[in-house]
């Protein structure tokens, strides 16, 4: 009970703050919507689904990695300390992870909505399905950036060591991600996916597990 | 005597292993023909890859509560054997593919998913090289490594699952199944994994003490 207090706390902080400075999201989405310009306009000549669709994963995942990992690169040692003193790490580590989901759906969401209007062509059939794989997106990726974020902040070297640890982690979550959504792009009928989702669940639930065991090792300084 | 028999059992293993895998028979399978014996070559690095590890993992989470330094050292020199034989599963494989399927590189998932695996562990040796702190490092490096074991796992033996490869044992070609293992293979696969098992924990061993050596003088 202590911890969902916690949690609840915490989380009310994160969104509190960052109400008050608007810099991340507003920082995000702008680098969102300038990617996806810039893509357009190299790559106007491209009339294939598919890219458009593996070329959509990968703006996330930048875009992703730019914020998340603001979560504990940004805060200052003082901050850390504060909250070391006054929180368990599991209350930190879950309100963390929870509000970048929740600041990644808001986020995917505008995109793919910015991505839809701009490539008229790109709307898939089964826009439902591609929701489900944005979620699942959101989820996984703010899974695996906080844990690693935390670890980069803890080294001391912030934004190379982010995307050097965090690749090889995301790469397998990516290519779950890229097939799930062709899936919905194809327009097949959900049996197909439910591996797809299924492994994604898992592997969301292994990264949790994990991190909760590890992040207090980590905090303690 | 009673502390070398396992070396000595390794390296008679192996050299069985390098002679009777040439010269003994093996069942001829339509694609794979001769080539098949490259299983005694190629499979037995990655089962001594995945051994090595998995010690790193074990080290890693004792040293987590133990804090010493010696299991730090016994973590990272059993990665850096452990990479030694990624690496070569991954030319192995690749000069297989060479003759079997025309190219060095296919772009084949299982081996992406392989060199992605060895790419972790690379991140782990330059997060290791980032921090300077001894104590820091053990810790958070041990971190990383537990974090991202599940993933090599995952990367290894899920998904290759899921997608379709031209790996034999993959979707329908014929491969070193156990219905396509004959008892004369059989007699070579087993002790050539074993051997090789044991000779890349002779690797890590000798690698452990030259690095304690080594860090003894340091202290000096």
């Amino acid at each position: 009970m202590q911890l969902a207090k916690e949690v609840k706390y915490l989380i009310h902080k994160e969104l509190l703050l960052e109400w008050r400075s608007k810099y991340t999201i507003n920082g995000v989405l702008l680098y969102v919507v300038s990617t996806i310009f810039t893509c357009y306009l190299s790559f106007v000549s491209l009339g294939d689904k598919l890219t458009w669709n593996a070329l959509f994963w990968i703006i996330m995942l930048f875009a992703s990695i730019n914020g998340v990992s603001k979560s504990f690169l940004q805060e200052t040692k003082g901050q850390q300390l504060y909250s070391y003193i006054l929180a368990s790490p599991a209350a930190v580590l879950i309100s963390k992870t929870v509000y970048n989901t929740l600041l990644m759906l808001v986020l995917t969401t505008i995109a793919l909505g910015f991505y839809t209007l701009v490539f008229d062509s790109f709307t898939p059939p089964d826009m439902v399905l591609y929701y489900v794989a944005v979620v699942l997106g959101s989820m996984s990726f703010s899974t695996v950036f906080t844990m690693v974020s935390a670890i980069a902040s803890k080294a001391g070297n912030g934004g190379m060591l982010m995307a050097i640890l965090s690749f090889p982690i995301i790469i397998p979550v990516l290519i779950l991600l890229i097939k799930l959504a062709k899936n919905a792009v194809d327009g097949l009928p959900w049996e197909n996916s439910y591996d797809e989702i299924a492994m994604l669940l898992v592997v969301n639930v292994l990264m949790v597990a994990t991190s909760l065991l590890l992040f207090p090792y980590l905090w303690r300084d | 005597m009673h502390k070398t028999w396992w070396k000595i059992l390794g390296s008679v293993l192996v050299i069985y292993t390098a002679i009777a895998g040439l010269l003994l028979g093996v069942p001829h399978l339509a694609i794979l023909n001769e080539t098949i014996r490259n299983l005694y070559f190629h499979v037995p690095m990655w089962f001594a890859m995945i051994v090595l590890f998995s010690i790193s993992v074990f080290y890693s989470v004792k040293s987590l509560s133990s804090k010493s330094e010696i299991d730090d050292i016994k973590a990272v020199e059993s990665v850096n054997a452990g990479i030694i034989f990624g690496i070569l599963g991954l030319i192995t494989g690749a000069i297989w593919a060479k003759y079997t399927w025309g190219q060095f590189w296919s772009f084949d998932p299982k081996q992406n998913f392989a060199a992605i695996s060895i790419l972790l562990y690379f991140a782990y040796l330059i997060l290791r090289n980032a921090i300077d702190e001894e104590q820091k490092r053990a810790k958070i490096s041990a971190i990383y490594n537990i974090f991202a074991f599940p993933m090599m796992v995952v990367l290894l033996f899920v998904l290759p699952r899921l997608k379709d490869s031209l790996h034999p044992g993959n979707g329908g070609n014929p491969g070193f199944n156990s219905y396509d293992l004959d008892s004369r293979m059989r007699m070579v696969f087993y002790p050539a994994c074993l051997g090789w098992i044991l000779i890349g924990y002779w690797v890590y061993t000798i690698r452990f003490r030259i690095r304690s050596i080594e860090n003894k003088q340091q202290h000096n």
